[in-house]
């Protein structure tokens, strides 16, 4: 089998769709502006000036000052930095988890198996957002811990579509061969199975650093998020709420933000999932 | 059937009792007591009444003591007396706060059935179109946008600038004074934004799930056989194709009591409604232990209901399932 | 109605000032104003009937003040209950049940005559033995009281007759009379009851004063009804309902469609969201003194803090007038002392802290930070950079913008802050009760009564206690001790005038501001008069105008 002509007929079909395209290009523009801040502002986000507060946008402040006359759009694109991270390092916690126990519950399958599937039940019968909120509140709403925390919460979906991939893979002539040489399970989990995994991967990825975004902006709304001064999308949609009439600029832009976002990476992942879906391929 | 409800159930116990363990870690994560939330900084507050606070809630005994004393009493629904200073029994709290939960999340439920399904179907049978791509940003739309920033520009809409809904609450003031329409109109008109805000956030997740169902199934060979049979395609979608889709669904729903149940705590406290999510968000931050523990329990048993639930009203619905080996 | 900005999580602080002041009905600030002229087509003519609905962010969790410490239950239950003592309009101490009391003169006796006739809400007459039975279960160890303090000072309290009752203290006590203030039980329906809190009166209060307990849905909502034989008059307004609305935004929605008549505003709200015609037409806005202030503390064995010069330079640094116009618009005072301006024990003369960034960097220098490194901040001779963390709770807007300001104001000293806000349970338990802070924003309520021996005497310095930044000064211990030990004003006024002196000079704490209170009120709802003590103090007389009445259903 050829990975590259899959990647490259995936990527093909990827490109064919425009919700797809879409969602990529929001993703990208945000990225580049969380990498590169000061391309997008030269303001400094934390710099208070009493004498600009809640100024509405003008050529000086594009997107008008915050409650302390700090720049909406410096805190934006500083914001993107820290709501972009929670989605990334959240989620990748929570693949990691997923990955090392669906690989183990697959491989091993047994006793090993189910444990840790029924782990993984009742870990899947809390509402997360509930363990999110009082483990936040106890250890603290650092920005750490919210990662950490959405990250050990999330892992579940991950774990059980790499053990079911992980199911059928192992079966498969490659493995047996590799096995039949004499490979180590280790070897055989993360050289052979993996790789074959990283689709669906791919797509619970996309789809958890919008959720881990969303999740970061509910905890801001209660108070627990990313705390100030240190600016979050969330956050700032929070400050931005109890003047939502009146300052409009300090929600609109936030929540727009938060909401082109999430929505271009779940469109991102709904378009791979389709591109790589090999059941769709046979038609 | 009864066999495999019954093995179903069984199944569930040590499920309970892991659940219950989880909650029990995570309630001692935190540092601290329930003590300085009522006394700190008080002037008043001395630190003999703050003993005497310790003592009176127990928590001067060890953790493994607490956690096997709360688990019998767990299993007859005592979940102990609330830290707050009403002192009173938790369960009782929650109980008076769970209709109003239930209630909108079934509401909102039965809304996300009525329209994802449908916009499923359809964008699945047309994948590709305007429809599909339409239908797919607009589901997405209510997943992305954050639910309190949607619930304030509705309500300024609705209940400012209109006039046409309430803002926030269960009933308007003077609902005891209504006749029996107008008490039904009331509280209807309450629930309106609530259930809708729930509803939208999660049309993503089921309206999704049944398109990608309704692809795979349209593929099935049965399906090739109806057609070539040369059914009309409306009747091999209905009769057919749907019917097949739809039962997963029944799972599914199952599967999204937490995270309805996880957002109630958003549009409960932006609406005012006095249900669990919102009972819970207190509880937290009032570091009041028994009623955490006693909710993250129940939320997590009102899951595992769901899918007992899904999965009989599956094996009810699907007779192909083997009902003597599932589970 | 009582002041019912309940910020999120903000500040319990004080619960006991807090206390007080509700119990004595009112809250408390000089020189209240209003900002516009009553103007009005209708009559003005009192009128029974008519509700007001109270906004307020926290549900209550008791009816029994005794035994809650949330400022939403001290609201609720002053609506039912009466302390023998409250503080009138001008932040004096007045009769409530009690018609009159006389201190003897070695200070040791207070001897309470109570008004002949008050009947508790089921019919049964109110008498001393209702008082005798309220001290004793302020003073039994099971009940889980945070107030009992003031009542162990009593040596011997006892009730000759029905409407006579004493308490003896064995030296001279100030405070004692406003502890008085507490809220009467009723005995014949807590008799039965070892805990009070767990009686069924605290979910459905019996008491005597001028609402009845009509219904509380939690979470929901908490509804009184005028009590019609209510000793000084029954009240025009027929209903009070306070409605739970977690979500400031929410409540200010509610408040424009009609939903709520009453709620406090932020600053943003009062200056620049109410300046409406449409606003105005319907509501009116009151503005006066909040009694608290908001510091910036310091742990004072800090090795930077322990030095006075340093945290005169601090104060030197500090902008508050930037911090009062850019975060509260204008709409509070600097704060000199824990005193209130315009209160009796108030000291108007003291060092001001006018901010002066040179004066603060030469005082620094003194103190041996008189050098720079590369990033422009100060060191000392061993090459300490003066560098901290500022902590305040989270959830507090005003509060995480003032410290955001004092970072900036600092840096401009070269001073380096690092900002951290947590969640106000960790924020006690971690931080402030175990001293693991370099400083700290935080408040104070001020309670009525000056005594605040808790805060500064010396020996309260332990874990758990209230001077928790180890203030230590044997003058002012001392003057503390004076100020607690006599009745007579003018001795009081002069130990309390010089601790203020003592502590603006020493700046233990940057004194920061005192916010307005900014109350806003339903226009059909009259007879308000703005007063020292805020605008609640006579809420028994409010009333809607006959033809302005808006919720008739029920009326009685």
């Amino acid at each position: 089998m050829s990975g590259q002509s899959m990647f490259a007929d995936t990527l093909r079909r990827l490109s064919r769709n425009p919700l797809a395209v879409a969602g990529a290009v929001v993703i990208l523009f945000f990225l580049v502006m969380a990498l590169f801040p000061k391309c997008f502002s030269e303001h400094d986000p934390n710099r208070i000036n009493i004498l600009r507060i809640l100024d509405p946008p003008s050529a000086r402040h594009l997107l008008g000052t915050d409650d302390l006359g700090r720049d909406v759009l410096a805190r934006m694109v500083y914001g993107a930095r820290i709501s972009l991270s929670v989605g990334f390092v959240a989620e990748s916690i929570a693949i990691g988890i997923g990955l090392i126990v669906g690989l183990l519950a697959g491989y091993y399958g047994g006793r090993a198996d189910a444990v840790l599937m029924r782990f993984v039940d009742i870990m899947l019968c809390f509402p997360s957002f509930f363990l999110i909120l009082s483990v936040v509140a106890f250890i603290g709403p650092s920005i750490w811990n919210i990662m950490i925390i959405i990250g050990i919460t999330g892992w579940m979906g991950v774990a059980r579509l790499v053990r079911a991939e992980t199911l059928s893979l192992k079966e498969r002539d490659f493995v047996v061969a590799a096995r039949a040489q004499g490979a180590g399970a280790a070897r055989i989990m993360f050289r052979h199975i993996l790789p074959n995994t990283l689709a669906p991967i791919l797509v619970a990825a996309t789809l958890g650093v919008a959720g881990a975004i969303l999740v970061e902006s509910s905890l801001s709304f209660l108070g627990i998020g990313v705390q100030p001064p240190t600016p979050s999308w969330g956050n700032i949609l929070t400050a931005g709420k109890d003047n939502i009439e009146f300052a409009w600029w300090l929600s609109l832009f936030p929540g727009l933000a938060i909401f082109v976002t999430v929505l271009g990476y779940n469109l991102l992942g709904e378009g791979i999932r389709d591109a790589v879906d090999p059941r769709l391929k046979g038609r | 059937m009864g066999r495999y409800v019954l093995r179903r159930i069984l199944v569930s116990i040590p499920l309970l009792i892991g659940i219950s363990i989880i909650t029990f870690v995570v309630i001692n994560m935190a540092p601290g007591g329930p003590i300085g939330v009522a006394s700190d900084m008080n002037p008043k507050a001395t630190a003999e009444y703050r003993e005497r606070l310790k003592a009176y809630y127990g928590l001067d005994q060890p953790v493994h003591v607490r956690y096997i004393r709360w688990l019998g009493r767990m299993a007859v629904l005592d979940f102990g007396d609330s830290f707050s200073l009403d002192g009173r029994k938790v369960w009782d709290k929650i109980k008076e706060r769970i209709p109003v939960t239930l209630l909108i999340n079934a509401l909102s439920m039965s809304l996300i059935f009525l329209i994802a399904v449908p916009i499923g179907i359809y964008s699945a049978v047309r994948k590709g179109s305007v429809f599909d791509r339409i239908s797919t940003v607009a589901v997405f739309t209510g997943f992305a946008i954050p639910t309190f920033w949607l619930a304030l520009l509705l309500m300024i809409l609705f209940g400012v600038h209109l006039g046409w809904l309430p803002i926030s609450g269960l009933v308007s003031l003077e609902y005891d004074a209504l006749s029996l329409p107008l008490k039904i109109l009331d509280r209807a008109g309450h629930l309106v934004l609530p259930v809708f805000l729930a509803a939208f956030g999660g049309l993503a997740g089921i309206s999704r799930y049944m398109r990608s169902n309704m692809l795979e199934v349209i593929r099935q060979d049965y399906i090739m056989t109806a057609r070539a049979k040369g059914l009309p395609e409306k009747v091999v979608v209905r009769r057919h194709a749907v019917r097949n889709a739809l039962l997963p669904v029944i799972t599914i729903f199952g599967l999204s009591i937490p995270g309805l149940l996880g957002g109630s705590v958003i549009f409960e406290t932006i609406f005012a409604i006095p249900g669990m999510g919102q009972l819970f968000y207190q509880g937290v931050m009032s570091r009041d232990y028994p009623l955490i523990m006693g909710i993250l329990t129940i939320g997590a048993f009102l899951t595992l209901l769901g899918n007992i639930l899904a999965d009989v009203g599956y094996a009810v619905a699907d007779p192909r399932i083997n009902t003597e080996r599932a589970g | 109605m009582r002041r019912r900005l309940f910020r999120r999580f903000a500040f319990p602080v004080l619960i006991a000032a807090a206390f007080l002041a509700v119990a004595a009905a009112g809250c408390f600030g000089p020189g209240g104003k209003s900002t516009e002229d009553e103007s009005s087509a209708f009559s003005d003519i009192p009128a029974y009937g008519d509700s007001i609905i109270e906004g307020s962010i926290g549900d209550v969790s008791g009816f029994l003040s005794a035994v809650t410490s949330d400022s939403a239950s001290h609201a609720a239950a002053g609506y039912v209950f009466n302390g023998l003592v409250r503080y009138d309009k001008n932040i004096e101490l007045t009769g409530d049940l009690a018609e009159s009391w006389k201190v003897s003169p070695d200070g040791r006796k207070i001897v309470f005559r109570l008004r002949a006739g008050v009947k508790w809400h089921d019919g049964a007459p109110f008498t001393s033995e209702d008082v005798l039975f309220t001290y004793r279960k302020m003073i039994d160890p099971k009940t889980p009281t945070a107030y009992g303090e003031d009542f162990k000072q009593v040596t011997k309290a006892y009730a000759p007759d029905p409407l006579t009752f004493v308490a003896e203290y064995d030296r001279p006590y100030a405070p004692a009379l406003a502890s008085w203030g507490m809220h009467i039980l009723p005995k014949h329906l807590l008799e039965q009851h070892p805990d009070i809190s767990r009686s069924p009166l605290n979910k459905k209060p019996v008491g005597t004063g001028p609402y009845r307990f009509t219904d509380w849905k939690t979470g929901e909502k908490t509804v009184f009804d005028a009590s019609p034989d209510y000793w000084d008059g029954k009240p025009y307004i027929s209903r009070v309902v306070t409605r739970v609305i977690p979500d400031l935004a929410t409540m200010f929605l509610e408040l424009k469609s009609g939903g709520i008549d009453l709620m406090n505003l932020s600053p943003l709200q009062y200056t620049r969201q109410t300046e409406t015609k449409q606003f105005k037409e319907s509501f009116k806005k009151y503005r006066y003194l909040s009694s608290g202030y908001t510091y910036l503390g310091f742990r004072l064995d800090h090795p930077f803090f322990a030095d006075r010069k340093v945290r005169q330079a601090i104060a030197y640094a500090t902008n508050k007038k930037e911090i009062i116009n850019g975060v509260f618009f204008g709409l509070g005072e600097e704060a000199t002392g824990p005193y209130k301006p315009g209160t009796w024990a108030h000291n108007p003369n003291v060092m001001r802290y006018e901010h002066d960034p040179a004066k603060a960097k030469e005082l620094l220098a003194q103190a041996g930070w008189d050098r720079t490194d590369a990033t422009g901040t100060l060191i000392n001779k061993e090459g300490k950079r003066f560098e901290f963390t500022v902590l305040t709770n989270a959830g507090n807007k005003s509060r995480e913008q003032t410290v955001a300001i004092i970072q900036q104001n600092l840096a401009a000293v070269g001073i380096r802050v690092e900002i951290r806000t947590v969640e106000w349970a960790a924020f006690i338990n971690e931080f402030v009760k175990k001293r693991n802070f370099d400083a700290l924003v935080l408040g104070w309520n001020i309670t009525p009564d000056p005594d605040q021996y808790d805060i500064w005497h010396s020996s309260k310095t332990a874990p758990d206690e209230l001077n928790y930044i180890g203030y230590v000064n044997a003058e002012v211990d001392q003057l503390l001790e004076n100020g607690r030990r006599t009745f007579d004003k003018e001795r009081r006024k002069k130990a309390y005038f010089r601790i203020q002196e003592i502590l603006a000079e020493d700046q233990p704490l940057v004194f920061l501001y005192y916010p307005d209170a900014l109350p806003v009120v339903h226009k059909r709802i009259r007879g308000i008069e703005p007063a020292p003590a805020g605008i609640s103090h006579n809420y028994v007389k409010w009333y809607v105008p006959a033809e302005q009445q808006r919720y008739k259903s029920f009326q009685r």
